[in-house]
C-alpha cells in the first residue's frame, strides 16, 4: 500500500489495516461526505432559489418600472391592508404584553442594584433593537408569510400558475411583486408601531411599580434610546420582511402537485421563515455589533 | 396569401410538431411523434388515461419543455425561442385547462378582464363591453359578478373558455373540456366549441378520451397511444383505420389487467409491453 503516496487515496483508507475493513470504513467515510455533501448543496441551492426569486421581486418592484413596466400598486396596496393593517389588533397586544413581561425581568435583577428605575430604558432599547422586529417577524410569518404560500400553493395545484403563463402574465411579477412590495414597506411600519406598544406595556409597570409617571416614563424611555438603537431595528425588519416574502412565494412555488402539498408548503414556510428570520437577525446584530453601530 | 389558393390555405400547417421527446426524469412519455394543426382546422386528441395527451398540449404552449425535437408556432420554434418571444406568440393562444384553473380572488367578469388590462391599454369600459360579450358567447350572461366558487364545474368550464377567448386568439387548446361533467352539459360544452368553430376563423386543438365528443367536434383526429401516433386522420379515416390498437380503442375493448406499479406505468407510456420475470 503506497502510504505516503497520497494522490487519489482518501484519508480513511491510510488508516485502516486490513483489506476488508478498509472497504468498509471507506465506503462509510465516502457516504456520509456524500450526504454532507448533498445535503450542503441542497441548503445552498434553496437560499440561492430564495435570493433569486428576491431578486427577481426586488427588479420588478424597482427597476422594471423604470422601463415602463407596469408597478401594480392597487394589488399592493391590497397586499398591504392585509398584512399592515389586519396585523394591528394582535400584533399591539403581543408587543404590549411584551413590554409587561421585559419590565418585570428586567426589575426582577435591577431592583437588587437599587436602580429600578433604568427600567424604562432597558424595555425601549431591548424592544427597538431586537424584539420589536423580531416579534413583528414572527406575527407576520403566522399571518402572511404562511397565507402567501398557500395562496400560491393552491394556484400552482388547480394550474392556476400555468393559466398566468399561458396568458404571458410572469407569476413572479403578477404575485411575488405585491407582496414583496407591501411587506418591505408595512414591516418597518408595523415594527414601529410593535417598538411604541412594548414601551406602553413597559409603562403599565413602571407607572404602577416603579414611581414615574405615565409622561415622565416615556420621556426617560426617550432619553435612553438613541437613533440608532431605532435604525438598527427597521433595517432588520426590512430584511425579515424580505426573508419572509421570499420564503413563503418560494415554498408556494415549490409545491408538489395534490391538495395536502399544500398544507405541507404552508408548515415548510413557516418553520423555514422562522429560522431564516433569526439566522438574519444574527447576522445583521453581528454586524452592527462589529462595525460599531451598536 | 392572395396567391394561394383556398385550399392550400387550409392546409397551411400554424402549428408543426417534429419529433417531439418529451421526458420527466428517467421516463419518456412521448416518443419522438410529428403532425401540424392545419389553419382553421379542428383537431382533437385521443387518447387513453395517461398517454401524454395533457403533456403534449402543455408542450405545444410551452408549459412543458421539449427534451428533443422542434415545435413550430406561428413559424417560429418555440423549444428554442426568448421569453419574451415567447409571451408575443402566447397572446395569440387562448388556453382553457382541464379544472378551469379561473383565478378563485377574482370575480368571472375580472377572470375574463384580466389579459385585456394587462396587455393592452382599452378602457375600463370597453373592457367591460368586451367581458361581456365574451361571457355571452359561452351562455354566461350575466355572471360577471360570481366568485368562481359559485360556479358549477360545467359554468367554470365556460368561463375558462371565455377568458381564453379574451384577447380574441387564433388558437384555442382546451384540455378535457368534456372531463367530470354529466352527459348533458358536456355534450353543451362540444355544442360550444362546435359554435366556436363556425363563428371564428380559429384553430382548435382538443385534448379528449370521450369517442363520441371527439367524432362530433373534429376535423382530424390524432390517436395517441403510449406516447405515439397511432392514427392521425379525419374522422372517416379513423374508423376505416384497421390498425390492432386503434380497433381496441374504437371499440372499447379492455386493456389486459396489470398488476405491478412499474409495469403499470410502463403499459402507459411505452410502446411495447415489458417481458419481466
Ligand atoms: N410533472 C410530471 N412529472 C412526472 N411525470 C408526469 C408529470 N406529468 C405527467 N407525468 C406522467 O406522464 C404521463 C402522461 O401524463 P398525461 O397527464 O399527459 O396523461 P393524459 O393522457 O393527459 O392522461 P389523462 O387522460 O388521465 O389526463 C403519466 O404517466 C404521468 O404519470
Ligand atoms: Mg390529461
Amino acid at each position: 500500500m503506497p502510504v505516503l503516496g497520497l494522490g487519489g487515496i482518501s484519508a480513511p483508507s491510510l488508516l485502516c489495516i486490513r483489506r476488508d475493513t478498509c472497504g468498509l470504513v471507506a465506503e462509510e467515510a465516502v457516504e456520509v461526505t456524500v450526504r454532507v455533501g448533498r445535503a450542503t448543496l441542497d441548503s445552498l441551492a434553496y437560499l440561492g432559489g430564495l435570493a433569486r426569486l428576491g431578486g427577481r421581486a426586488a427588479y420588478f418592484t424597482f427597476v422594471a418600472p423604470w422601463q415602463g413596466r407596469r408597478l401594480r400598486l392597487d394589488r399592493a396596496a391590497h397586499q398591504a391592508m392585509v398584512v399592515g393593517l389586519q396585523a394591528l389588533p394582535i400584533l399591539s397586544l403581543i408587543t404590549f404584553f411584551i413590554g409587561v413581561i421585559l419590565a418585570l425581568q428586567s426589575a426582577y435583577e435591577l431592583r437588587k442594584f437599587g436602580a429600578l428605575h433604568y427600567v424604562s430604558g432597558a424595555v425601549a432599547i431591548s424592544m427597538t433593537r431586537e424584539l420589536g422586529p423580531l416579534m413583528t417577524a414572527i406575527v407576520v410569518i403566522g399571518r402572511s408569510g404562511s397565507a402567501f404560500a398557500a395562496e400560491i400553493g393552491t394556484m400552482k395545484v388547480t394550474e392556476e400558475l400555468d393559466a398566468l403563463e399561458t396568458m404571458a402574465l410572469n407569476p413572479v411579477q403578477f404575485l411575488v411583486t405585491p407582496k414583496f412590495l407591501a411587506m418591505v414597506v408595512m414591516l418597518p411600519c408595523l415594527t414601529t408601531w410593535a417598538d411604541l406598544m412594548g414601551i406602553l406595556g413597559g409603562a403599565l409597570f413602571g407607572v404602577a411599580k416603579a414611581g414615574f409617571t405615565f409622561t415622565s416614563y416615556l420621556r426617560s424611555s426617550l432619553d435612553a434610546l438613541y437613533l440608532r438603537d431605532i435604525s438598527t431595528g427597521l433595517i432588520k425588519s426590512l430584511m425579515f420582511g424580505m426573508t419572509i416574502t421570499a420564503v413563503g412565494c418560494h415554498e408556494g412555488f415549490s409545491t408538489g402537485a395534490g391538495a395536502e402539498e399544500v398544507g405541507r408548503s404552508t408548515t415548510a414556510a413557516v418553520v423555514m421563515s422562522i429560522f431564516l428570520v433569526i439566522a438574519v437577525d444574527l447576522i445583521f446584530t453581528a454586524l452592527f455589533y462589529f462595525t460599531g453601530a451598536h | 396569401m392572395p396567391s394561394m389558393t383556398d385550399e392550400a390555405q387550409q392546409n397551411e400547417a400554424i402549428v408543426s410538431v417534429r419529433d417531439l421527446r418529451l421526458r420527466f426524469g428517467e421516463r419518456e412519455i412521448l416518443h419522438g411523434i410529428s403532425f401540424d394543426v392545419r389553419r382553421y382546422e379542428t383537431l382533437v386528441i385521443l387518447g387513453g388515461s395517461g398517454s401524454g395527451k395533457s403533456t403534449l398540449l402543455r408542450a405545444l404552449v410551452s408549459l412543458e419543455k421539449p427534451s428533443a425535437g422542434e415545435i413550430w408556432v406561428k413559424g417560429k420554434n418555440i423549444a428554442q425561442v426568448s421569453g419574451a418571444e415567447m409571451d408575443e406568440i402566447r397572446k395569440k393562444l387562448g388556453m382553457s385547462f382541464q379544472g378551469g384553473a379561473l383565478f378563485g380572488s377574482l370575480t368571472v367578469g375580472e377572470n375574463v378582464a384580466l389579459p385585456l388590462r394587462e396587455h393592452t391599454k382599452l378602457e375600463d369600459l370597453t373592457i367591460q363591453i368586451i367581458v361581456r360579450l365574451k361571457l355571452e358567447q359561452v351562455g354566461l350572461a350575466g355572471f360577471e359578478d360570481y366568485m368562481p366558487s359559485q360556479l358549477s364545474g360545467g359554468m367554470k368550464k365556460r368561463a375558462a373558455v371565455a377568458r381564453a377567448m379574451a384577447m380574441d386568439p387564433e388558437m384555442l387548446f382546451f384540455d378535457e373540456p368534456s372531463a367530470g361533467l354529466d352527459p348533458i352539459i358536456a355534450a353543451g360544452i362540444d355544442n360550444l366549441i362546435l359554435k366556436l368553430k363556425k363563428a371564428f376563423r380559429i384553430s382548435i386543438v382538443v385534448v379528449t378520451h370521450e369517442l363520441a365528443s371527439a367524432f362530433l367536434i373534429a376535423d382530424r383526429v390524432l390517436l395517441l397511444d403510449k406516447g405515439d401516433i397511432v392514427a392521425l386522420g379525419t374522422r372517416e379515416e379513423l374508423r376505416e383505420n384497421t390498425h390492432p390498437r386503434v380497433r381496441q380503442f374504437l371499440n372499447r375493448i379492455a386493456e389486459p389487467e396489470v398488476f405491478e406499479e412499474l409495469d403499470y406505468l410502463q403499459m402507459l407510456t411505452e410502446k411495447h409491453r415489458p417481458r419481466r420475470r
